[in-house]
């Protein structure tokens, strides 16, 4: 398999008034084309953090991080933006929906950064609420959704680009056990069936058994791998 | 995605529609203020440029120095010190056609048992002086007739004299008003000129005038000139001033007396316009930077309360000049909204002051004008406004690094 995401010896240095923080300590890690991936840690361990490298949200304090052959931490921030808007779809703990705009609006908005036109953002979009089941939202604003709701949209809109990698912070963090479920049944259905890369950060182990790979993190170095 | 960028704009103002609103109170102010106090300026230049332009270019006014040129009626702001041998003069030199004269006198004007200090001005005795001064005017009656030959203590008065602007009666053909206790029967109401002055004159015979009031018979306070035809006024008119200083041995610059064409008065006082005009924009666009420096802080308070939104339009793909654009975007419409209400408010407002200054005041010399560069302009200019209020807050908003803006709650 290829190896889209990889991080050598990466570290990350936070200031907290005159105490320096090392969120990440030498962290290695590859991430596989099409694999599902599951990071795992106790809260402070750095999984974030490490989540926000690959996604090319953050840049390192020091280390190597290369996606498809480029070094990111030699991009400006806006080739940055770039790479996030066309290879990276984010899902995120607290579903990060744009208030004001409808489910359709929010779906469409990755795409106008990406210079799409109208037609096809609308035609797309539409299609990507189909996708996870919710074609008959559209109009409706997040507040006017339930969380399980909310979060599908998030992940329509994470495919609204079709991206290499999906990044799920925590999906199921903020749902019950039950809308939970359908969350993760579809980032599986998603990795089948779309064959895209995931890469899921969580506390839950209950979620892991999903992933087909599972490295599990400790003060910002991964401390056990475990390959089902 | 410009076009996106505006409909994202729009969402949001009408998202926070009390403040939006409020921002624009600022603007619409400064807007309003502009727009009435531009197009009744102009409307005021454009309706002095109209009552000249029918006067003729070939037609020069003479009179004593004054201070300031134009400040009253002529003849009244200074002494005059013309007399019968300046007409002489000015009749000899090379181009003058006609020239008449005309006394401009304080007087004690009656009406039924009214007293009134006010202006009473001459009519020549003779065709030619009659005629001129009736072309310069643009005297034209509404009623009865203008003074003739002959006319011993008759007078013809403006339509404000004779609808109730001095009288509290109004004054009819026929009736008698008392000029320094002498009689005289009203023959002629002028028509409604518009024109202030013109609208309050009272005119008599030069030579009941004289008898009347006791005038030296040389002594004149306006000469009027009729230029031939196909000669170069201003330089009838410079002729005229260097026979006049030779024939009182005065300096060049140290004159007594001043020409004006009707060229020169009207340049004078669209001067005087566009000064006041300068002054009444500038208190104006005070308004419009406390407008603007509104938007500005509307727009960081935007910034922080979105704070978390730029992160995550950041997460899926935005660049910063993409976040700049939209800021940027949202506080220009805040000012172009702004600023077309303001319009619209200012073009009811200099139509009011045109509405009030003839129901109140009788003149048309205020009208409101519209042009459409100032329209465009003000729309262009509220925009801009806007944008410039709105680049830092917006460069500060794009400025956010993704991972810290989104952390935000």
């Amino acid at each position: 398999m290829r190896q889209i995401i990889k991080l050598q010896d990466v570290w990350k240095t936070y200031k907290m008034g005159n105490i320096e923080v090392n969120a990440l300590q030498g962290l290695e890690l590859d991430v596989k084309e099409g694999e599902f991936l599951a990071i795992m840690g106790p809260s402070g361990s750095g999984k974030s953090t490490a989540v926000n490298m690959i996604g090319c949200l953050d840049v390192p304090t020091k280390g190597k991080i290369t996606l498809e052959q480029h070094d990111i931490s030699k991009l400006s921030e806006s080739e940055l933006a770039q790479i996030r808007g066309r290879k990276i779809g984010f899902i995120f703990q607290q579903f990060n929906l744009i208030p004001t705009l409808t489910a359709l609006e929010n779906v469409m908005l990755p795409m106008i950064f990406q210079g799409v036109d109208e037609e096809k953002r609308k035609e797309r979009a539409a299609m990507l609420l189909g996708l996870v089941e919710l074609g008959d939202r559209t109009n409706h604003k997040p507040t006017e959704l339930s969380g399980g709701q909310q979060q599908r949209v998030a992940i329509a809109r994470a495919l609204a680009n079709n991206p290499d990698v999906i990044i799920a912070d925590e999906p199921t963090g903020n749902l019950d056990s039950k809308t939970g479920a359908i969350v993760l049944d579809f980032l599986q259905k998603l990795h089948k069936k779309e064959r895209k890369t995931i890469v899921m950060v969580t506390h839950d182990a209950s979620l892991v058994k999903v992933a087909e790979r599972v490295e599990f993190l400790k003060d910002g170095k991964i401390v056990k791998s475990l390959r089902r | 995605m410009i076009k996106d960028y505006f409909k994202v704009g729009i969402d949001n103002l009408f998202h926070r529609k009390l403040r939006s609103w409020l921002t624009m109170v600022g603007i619409f102010i400064g807007i309003a203020a502009v727009v009435g106090l531009i197009s009744l300026g102009q409307g005021m230049k454009e309706a002095i440029g109209n009552v000249f332009l029918n006067i003729g270019a070939d037609k020069l006014v003479v009179q004593a120095k004054s201070g300031l040129q134009f400040a009253g009626p002529p003849g009244t702001s200074a002494a005059s010190n013309l007399t019968t041998h300046d007409m002489d003069v000015i009749k000899r030199v090379n181009g003058v056609e006609q020239v008449g004269a005309r006394l401009i006198k304080p007087v004690k004007l009656e009406f039924s048992n009214e007293v009134k200090f006010y202006f009473a001005a001459s009519m020549p005795d003779d065709d030619e002086g009659r005629e001129l001064v009736t072309d310069v005017n643009r005297y034209e009656t509404e009623a009865g007739r203008l003074l003739k030959r002959g006319d011993k203590f008759k007078a013809f008065i403006g339509s404000n004299v004779a609808n109730k602007g001095i009288f509290r009666k109004r004054v009819e053909l026929g009736n008698t008003i008392k000029i320094n206790d002498a009689e005289f029967e009203v023959v002629g109401i002028l028509k409604k000129s518009g024109n202030p002055q013109q609208d309050r004159v009272v005119i008599i015979p030069e030579d009941t005038m004289r008898q009347v009031l006791k005038i030296d018979r040389k002594k004149v306070d306006v000469i009027a000139v009729q230029v031939q035809k196909g000669v170069d006024a201003n330089k009838v008119a410079d002729d005229i001033e260097r026979a006049m200083r030779r024939d009182r041995d005065l300096e060049l610059g140290k004159e007594d007396f001043q020409i004006s064409t009707p060229q020169q008065i009207l340049e004078t006082l669209d001067t005087i316009l566009t000064m006041v005009e300068i002054v009444l924009i500038g208190i104006a666009a005070i308004s419009l930077l406390v407008g603007g420096i509104g938007i500005a802080n509307t727009m960081y308070t935007a910034v922080v309360e979105r704070t978390k939104e730029i992160g995550i339009m950041k997460s899926i793909g935005a660049q910063n000049k993409d976040i700049l654009l939209i800021f940027v975007i949202e506080s220009g419409l805040l000012g172009l909204a702004g600023g077309a209400i303001g319009i619209v408010f200012g073009i009811g407002l200099s139509k009011l002051v045109e509405y009030l200054a003839f129901a109140f005041l009788g003149t048309s010399l205020i009208k409101a004008f519209f042009p459409w560069y100032l329209i465009v302009g003000s729309l262009v200019f509220s925009f801009l406004i806007g944008t410039i209020s709105g680049f830092f807050p917006a460069r500060q908003a794009a400025s956010l690094k993704p991972v810290d803006a989104l952390r935000y709650e």
